[in-house]
């Protein structure tokens, strides 16, 4: 005879010997039918109660994503609500922040935010933080810098408020809608994603509560602790316009025609290249002539990284790029294709461009187009603080994929109106001139020292290389020179490297 | 290229697209409110930014206007290497022009340093195409004005271009007559790239020696129709390679494959040599 009753003795001196408990039987069978069921979330709950169950407490830290940029409603929304609830001394972590979030200066002034850390500021918020608002430094970090600080514990966040176009009760979330109710899109929820993991509590906040399962997901349930639903997280629209805009500013198209004559004759242009390029007028009209060289040639690129653009979406569609590698979605037709694209692949901020990690995407990538404020004759790229010493920009993955790519190329106009581009030192160090190869201005292209290969194949493609200093001179010769900057001795920022080594800081603008 | 001579931000960005040749204007696109603040712009200008080889060509107001002589003498003194006289109809309004270049130059002891362009933009002033290319020593060029021209013929400008075809060519038969450039007035429609470039077709054909243009996006149509082909530009080395070396060995009668090589075909070679550097085909050092 072997039964379980015969057994009992020897079960319940097996778990004695391991420590656990004997089995007692499980609860009784839940039986409504799922559809209800899942509807009724536990997780699902107000903001207010949100806030409540994380156990947030004055001088924790908060983070935010800014995928929504201009059109972001998410950050606003949740420090009006807890300075109402009276919370204290916060620490804001925001992938960034923009001129939307000017609300933020009463929230500093009131003591509710009294710590920053973001890529970048801009508006009244950043001039405001540059005169010395607040009293601890803003601390800036490149989108792979934050992802690494925020996996290595140097940025740790107690609780993440993320906005998501749609999420199912227990926490599935997505920067897109599928169901009819889609009120905002925002495509790739990239740099949220290092929050949703890392964070100790995780808000989701929804403008459309859709049914489970929520799949595929950017965010997965089991990093999510709550989720509430709002009116919007969001207005799309403010992304970017979701055309595709060509440039007709004659200086935007020479820009981008000397930036594709770069990487059409840099070497790196083959077969199964990868490509990072920003949004700015130029980079995107760049992508339109090496579009026209990838065709003339019969080159395909493996994949494009970053920001992904209408443009890139579209040579993916033509079968010119096999594959989309999107942190971020620039406009609303990456949105969609990274909704709908199974080759259109959403990736964090540290799979993107980790320091952190020798996998992340910014390592494998051939050539970036990126811009600049300033660049120094020592290559130097400032692309956070404006040359009237106000902050003005972001980091981005600025640092991150000019260090990690085999080809980084700044383009931007030598002449800003009066403000010169080229200068003898930048305003604030933000990505180190050793990781700068090519500096493309209207008046000519200029190759870092290092590079000397990479002049002699420009040369011999017939390109006119010239000395960054004599670019400099000539601004200058333009221009003239610029009176020193009124910077008082109060630090206003610290700007971190990837590494996570300090690597400049900020000082107050005086008036 | 055309660029107002009120638009500092222009002025200073005009070089970077490599026109062949700026026209700083301080006529059409100037209002009279602005004619002083112009002239003064267009002198500092030309006296401060370094064009590099770029012609620079500055389009006065008619000497029988307020402004025309104190044009004259703020461009001269800034060292503009042409004035260009518009709406041009008799020689004698170029030897005016002279006299007053003239007066300028003897002050700066630089007598013959500015040369004329004068366009040409009614019907007398087309009948007078060869009088006006030949009134001056100065003179190193004619143009078609358009605009006014048709106004004048009392018709409007058609995508053909067919109610220009009698000035253009007596505009280009005139100037080859004179030993002097002719050039063809501007076509404003940025956004019809097409039409523009069959009208550049259409006068290289002519025989222009070049196109007016309003927007450096203009340049590369007009640059891509007038370079020469690879294979001209390689027959023209040859020739230019043969001739050099039949002058170093003193030699008389030269063949270049076969073919003798006369004046008429060594002076097409130097045209194709010189229309492929100033496309940007080759670089004047590679010859």
């Amino acid at each position: 005879m072997n039964s379980i009753k015969e057994r009992m003795a020897l079960i319940n001196e097996a778990a004695a010997r391991m420590g656990k408990d004997t089995f007692k039987g499980t609860q009784e069978k839940n039986t409504t039918a799922r559809t209800e069921l899942t509807k009724q979330g536990a997780k699902v709950v107000t903001l207010e109660e949100a806030i409540k169950k994380t156990g947030l407490k004055d001088g924790m830290t908060v983070s935010f994503h800014h995928h929504f940029r201009g059109g972001d409603k998410v950050v606003n929304m949740v420090v009006a609500k807890l300075a109402e609830m009276g919370f204290k001394n916060l620490h804001l972590a925001s992938s960034s922040l923009i001129d939307v979030h000017e609300p933020l200066i009463e929230h500093i002034k009131a003591g509710v935010i009294t710590k920053i850390s973001t890529s970048g500021l801009r508006g009244n918020l950043a001039k405001e933080i540059s005169h010395g608002l607040m009293e601890e430094p803003v601390i800036f970090r490149s989108h792979g810098g934050r992802g690494s600080a925020i996996a290595n514990g140097d940025l740790h966040i107690d609780v993440a408020f993320l906005g998501a176009s749609s999420a199912d009760p227990m926490g599935n979330a997505c920067g897109y809608s599928r169901s009819e109710n889609a009120k905002s899109i925002c495509g790739s929820l990239g740099y949220a994603l290092p929050d949703a993991q890392y964070a100790d509590k995780v808000v989701i906040l929804t403008d459309d509560l859709v049914d489970y399962p929520n799949t595929p997901n950017a965010i997965s349930e089991r990093n999510v602790d709550y989720v509430v639903v709002v009116d919007s997280v969001g207005d799309s629209s403010k992304i970017s316009s979701g055309a595709i805009r060509d440039t007709k500013n004659p200086r935007d198209i020479l820009l981008a025609q000397q930036a594709a004559k770069v990487i059409i004759n840099s070497g790196y242009f083959k077969e199964g290249f990868s490509i990072q390029t920003g949004s700015g007028g130029a980079s995107l009209a760049a992508v339109k002539f090496i579009r026209q060289s990838m065709i003339d040639k019969g080159i395909k690129a493996s994949f494009a990284l970053g920001g992904i653009t209408a443009h890139m979406v579209k040579m993916h569609e033509e079968g010119l790029i096999e594959r989309l590698i999107d942190v971020q979605s620039f406009d609303k037709v990456a949105a969609e294709s990274l909704k709908s694209d199974p080759m259109h692949q959403e990736v964090s901020a540290n799979e993107y461009a980790s320091y952190d990690e020798p996998g992340s995407a910014t390592h494998s990538l051939d050539i970036v187009i990126l811009s600049a404020l300033e660049v120094d004759v020592n290559f130097n790229v400032n692309v956070l603080v404006g040359s009237d010493g106000i902050i003005r920009g972001a980091i981005g993955g600025h640092p991150d994929t000019a260090g990690d790519s085999a080809l980084s190329i700044i383009v931007c106009p030598l002449l800003r109106g009066r403000i010169p581009c080229v200068v003898d030192e930048v305003t604030t160090h933000i990505t180190p001139g050793s990781s700068v190869d090519v500096v493309v201005t209207e008046y000519g292209i200029a190759v870092n020292p290092r590079r000397p290969e990479l002049k002699e194949r420009l040369e011999k493609a017939g390109l006119k290389i010239v000395d960054i200093n004599s670019l400099k001179d000539r601004a200058k010769s333009i221009i003239g020179e610029a009176a020193p900057l009124p910077f008082g001795d109060k630090v206003v920022g610290v700007v971190m490297n990837r590494d996570g080594s300090v690597m400049d800081v900020i000082k107050n603008i005086v008036d | 290229m055309f660029v107002p001579g009120n638009n500092p931000a222009m002025m200073q960005d005009a070089f970077i697209y490599g026109p062949d040749s700026i026209m700083l204007d301080l006529e059409d696109s100037v209002t009279m409110a602005e004619k002083d603040t112009a002239r003064l712009l267009v002198h500092n200008a030309l006296k401060t930014i370094d064009y590099g080889n770029t012609e620079m060509v500055v389009r006065i107001n008619p000497l029988n206007t307020p402004y025309g002589k104190k044009d004259i003498e703020a461009v001269v003194k800034a060292g503009v290497h042409v004035i260009r006289m518009p709406k041009t109809e008799t020689a004698n309004e170029v030897r005016e022009v002279e006299a007053e270049i003239e007066k300028v130059e003897k002050e700066l002891g630089c007598v013959g340093r500015t040369q004329i362009m004068a366009a040409i933009e009614s019907t007398l002033g087309v009948i007078n195409a060869y009088d006006i290319a030949i009134a001056s020593k100065r003179m190193m060029g004619i143009a078609l004005g358009a605009e006014d021209y048709s106004a004048n013929l009392k018709t409007q400008r058609s995508p053909e271009g067919i109610e220009l075809l009698l000035a253009r060519q007596t505009i280009v038969v005139a100037a080859r007559a004179a030993g002097i450039d002719a050039l063809d007035t501007v076509y404003s429609n940025l956004n019809d790239m097409e039409t523009f470039r069959k009208e550049v077709e259409l006068i290289k054909q002519l025989g222009f020696d070049g196109k007016s243009i309003i927007n450096p996006r203009q340049i590369e149509v007009v640059n891509e129709v007038f370079a020469p082909k690879e294979k001209d530009i390689q027959k023209a080395l040859t020739i230019l390679a043969a001739i050099k070396e039949a002058e170093q060995k003193g030699s008389g009668v030269i063949a270049v494959n076969g073919k003798m090589v006369d004046r008429p075909v060594v002076i097409r070679a130097q045209r194709t040599i010189d229309l492929a550097i100033a496309s940007g085909i080759i670089n004047k050092e590679d010859i």
